[in-house]
């Protein structure tokens, strides 16, 4: 430890203004907080103690809280494919988490070198510290994207959210829309084909280091939503709550983002009114159009399938993007909820619909917001008048 | 019966070294100054020479806008040192105490608020919005005064109020010949000098810091509206009143908390406003360690060293450690279990009712607002506290008055600043918001 300090201290001169290195500063900087809590002190004129908690605490419990998706997510991508080519009794655990492994590993290791890479070159740029916000979105977007998306796609999806969806708005905080989200929707829009297509997209079909199996090119598996989207029932609700179907890479276990969701609500770093709201909407929803005979997924079925929970947990909650006022996040989240059933049941072209509703309540929670600073602002108005 | 008022919103934070209900004697220095810094939005003119001989209560400087408004020496003696800074900015002005302590006599029969102007006592008053000393001009629609602090580490003002209740009650009397006055009282105060005050409307309040705060009464008893103009005063400093009006002498003694986890035994001092305060500090606080000395309270005070001079508001000296050589490897993912917060990622929910050692750390770097209703968790007035400083950083001066700058100061988001994840100096941010308003509306 102290010689780790002894060697930040060597080389911050080198990367200070006017030192060779300068162009790394923002490089520096940002691994020597990660290593040391920073030793500055307040300033006079401001409050002389504070509160251990800070954004590196708080995204680093988003990431923990993700954890649990994500390596059931790998698990889970193993198992489609040894389960699509017949062999599943013959794999072992290790066989089907390595092979999961091995193919999430590099979208996440690409997802995190294009995002935090253009952090750094912004952070450098503006003379700021580097912002930890990509470290969540960094691991979001390799879970709410089909196994099979090119990582060249990929890429090329990170680098536009983070640019257009963050950097121009002035960094994490001030984004409108959820960086991850624009990702997945960059995707979806530019490249159909490999996002829901042939239903070719959601097993991975060839082996990785001689594990997994080759499954023929004209294999295909629908997700439940795919083939709610046809007019066929849910037919087995246990697997999609423990999240043995396939779909997104992190999306699929009920069971892995309930632990996440535990984790986050504990710390108090998502909201429990934003989530509680969202589950509250897209179930009477779904009751709705079960009901009336217009969907043949139940409401516990639309709960469960597809990225309902994952958005709910993960996405809708993220503070920055959602409603900022207590009573507005109770309307953001249950009209998150609504829209997300509403997509998937009558629009026929896009199964799955929490990615749109969370981006379009994302532009709508200003103007939820203003309302209520608005009455606020209205009472006191008033309140000057009476006098 | 007085009304009580219930505050669920705040924060209590445990800090280790809180002063014991005791008082030490303090030796009496030889040099004492006066601050103009400590008196806000007051532009200085100095209206003495160095080598003048003044008595307690000679006006040592005065405001340029209204010389009227006079800031009176706390001792007798000679004007040592005009102290300026750059561009001539004044600093200080330093009296050498003859040790006489012989003062003016004024007289009491006078009205109230020419006395309270001559004899200096007036400068004590603050004035919202804005928070700065008042202008004799206004006509208040109220005074406010709270008898009691909430934040970590403060004084205890039913202590220094022992033996002097009074004075208290004279000094409200005579507040209250300005306007209406207002007493806040803590629901653990029992002193019958505060609870059954006269002349004034007692409120009890209920709850966590910053109840104690005179900007969170007002917001609960009469809020301020745009164009209104409340007067607020210390507690301790309507004892100054009280004694002026008693005696016929200014009298600037405090009773000084002498708190923090540094201090090798925490307890009270009197002392007068401007003593150097290494008198307090000798024996009691080890100089040569990392320790950060703070003029006035742990929250809201200034840092200074032990040759600095007690704030002319400061009812406590906090002593706390700098920290700035700590090295914590990886804060971000330890355990951290020594360190208090009050989010559930750290485990200070697990130990209960404990007393923390804080140091000076800003323990993070600082980014833009992420989270939501953080402040308002700990802000209990009815505004939005996240927005308000929104609209103080982009400059939006109609959307600061919409959302209620007016009844603000920066004290009162000195808890919000505590708890903040993005680390963003509120206190800071109000006070510049307010010094922009007060121009554009001067």
């Amino acid at each position: 430890m102290k010689a780790l300090r002894k060697l930040f201290d060597n080389i911050k001169p080198m990367v200070e203004e006017g030192g060779k290195f300068h162009a790394f500063r923002s490089l520096v900087d940002g691994f020597e907080t990660f290593a040391f809590v920073p030793n500055q002190t307040s300033r006079t004129g401001s409050v002389n103690i504070h509160d251990a908690i800070d954004s590196k605490r708080i995204m680093s419990f988003v990431v923990i809280a993700l954890l649990p998706a994500l390596l059931f997510g790998m698990y889970n991508v193993g198992y489609q494919n040894y389960l699509a080519a017949g062999t599943l009794g013959d794999a072992s655990f290790c066989d089907i988490f390595g092979f999961g492994l091995l193919a999430v590993l590099p979208k996440i290791i690409v997802s995190y070198i294009v995002g935090l890479g253009i952090e750094f070159v912004v952070a450098q740029w503006k003379g700021e510290e580097i912002q930890e916000g990509f470290l969540v979105s960094g691991i979001i977007i390799p879970m709410i994207i089909p196994v099979n998306t090119p990582l060249w796609m990929l890429a090329l999806a990170v680098a536009f959210s983070v640019i257009f969806a963050k950097e121009i708005f002035g960094g994490t905080g001030m984004n409108i829309f959820n960086p991850a989200l624009v990702t997945r929707a960059f995707l979806f829009f530019s490249y159909p084909s490999v996002m829901t297509g042939d239903d070719n997209v959601w097993v991975a079909q060839h082996t990785i280091f001689g594990l997994g199996n080759d499954l023929p090119d004209t294999f295909t598996a629908a997700t439940p939503l795919g083939e709610a989207a046809l007019g066929n029932g849910l037919t087995d609700q246990w697997s999609a709550f423990i999240g043995l179907i396939p779909g997104s890479i992190g999306e699929t276990s009920v069971v892995a983002i309930a632990i996440g969701a535990v984790i986050l609500l504990w710390t108090g770093i998502a909201s429990w009114r934003t989530m509680g709201s969202v589950f509250v909407g897209g179930a009477l929803t779904a009751c709705l159009f079960h009901q009336t005979g217009v969907s043949p997924l139940s409401c516990v079925d639309q709960l469960v399938v597809g990225g309902f929970c994952f958005g709910a947990v993960f996405m809708a909650t993220d503070p920055v993007t959602s409603a900022r006022t207590s009573c507005g996040q109770y309307i953001y989240g249950f009209l998150i909820g609504v829209v997300a059933v509403l997509v998937r049941v009558l629009n026929p072209g896009f199964p799955e619909g929490m990615m749109l509703a969370i981006l379009l309540l994302n532009l709508f929670a200003p103007a939820i917001d203003y309302c209520f600073v608005q009455s606020n602002i209205n009472k006191r108005a008033r309140r000057a008048i009476k006098k | 019966m007085a009304k009580v008022i219930k505050l669920r919103k705040g924060l209590d934070i445990n800090l280790k070294g809180k002063a014991a209900l005791e008082t030490t004697s303090v030796k009496c220095p030889g040099e004492y100054a006066l601050v103009p810094d400590d008196f806000t939005g007051v532009k200085p003119k100095v209206v003495v020479k160095e080598g003048d001989n003044v008595l307690i209560g000679d006006a040592l400087f005065v405001d340029k806008l209204h010389p009227e408004v006079k800031f009176v020496s706390p001792v007798s003696g000679t004007v040592s040192m005009v102290e300026r800074g750059d561009r001539r900015k004044l600093l200080s002005i330093r009296v050498k105490s003859d040790g006489k302590q012989s003062a003016r006599t004024f007289d009491t029969k006078q009205d109230i608020k020419a006395l309270l102007l001559e004899s200096g006592m007036f400068a004590f008053l603050r004035q919202r919005p804005y928070d700065v000393v008042a202008n004799p001009e206004d006509k208040p629609k109220a005074i406010f005064v709270s008898a009691f602090n909430s934040m970590p580490l403060s004084q205890d003002f039913e202590y220094a109020l022992k033996g002097e209740e009074k004075a208290f009650q004279a000094g409200i009397t005579a507040l209250s010949k300005l306007a209406k006055v207002h007493l806040g009282v803590s629901a653990r105060q029992t002193s019958a000098a505060l609870t059954g005050a006269t002349g004034c409307e007692v409120t009890v309040f209920d709850g966590p810091a910053p109840a104690g705060n005179v900007g969170v009464q007002i917001n609960h008893v009469d809020p301020i509206n745009k164009g209104e103009v409340v007067w607020t005063l210390g507690a301790e400093e309507v004892l100054f009143i009280g004694r002026l009006l008693t005696t016929g002498r200014v009298d600037l003694t405090r009773t000084v908390a002498l708190a923090g986890s540094e201090v090798k035994k925490p307890c009270y001092a009197k002392m007068l406003v401007g003593q150097r305060l290494d008198t307090l500090l000798q024996g009691q606080v080890d100089l040569s360690a990392g320790i950060r000395i703070i003029n006035g309270n742990v929250m809201t005070g200034v840092k200074t060293t032990a040759g600095g001079y007690l704030g002319a508001h400061a009812t406590e000296v906090n002593v706390i450690p700098e920290g700035d050589h700590a090295d914590e490897f990886m804060g971000w993912i330890m355990p951290r279990f020594g360190t208090f917060s009050t989010h559930r990622s750290y485990f200070s929910w697990l130990c209960g009712k404990k007393d923390y050692v804080f140091d000076a750390r800003v323990k993070g770097g600082e980014r833009h607002m992420i989270m939501s209703g953080e402040y308002d968790k700990v802000f209990p007035m009815d505004i939005y506290a996240g927005y308000l400083i929104k609209a103080i950083i982009t400059g939006d001066i109609d959307r600061q008055e919409a959302l209620g700058i007016y009844e603000v100061a920066p004290e009162d988001f000195a808890i919000a600043e505590f708890v903040d994840s993005s680390k963003l100096e509120l206190q800071r941010i109000v006070r510049q918001g307010l010094d922009i308003l007060r121009k554009e509306n001067a």
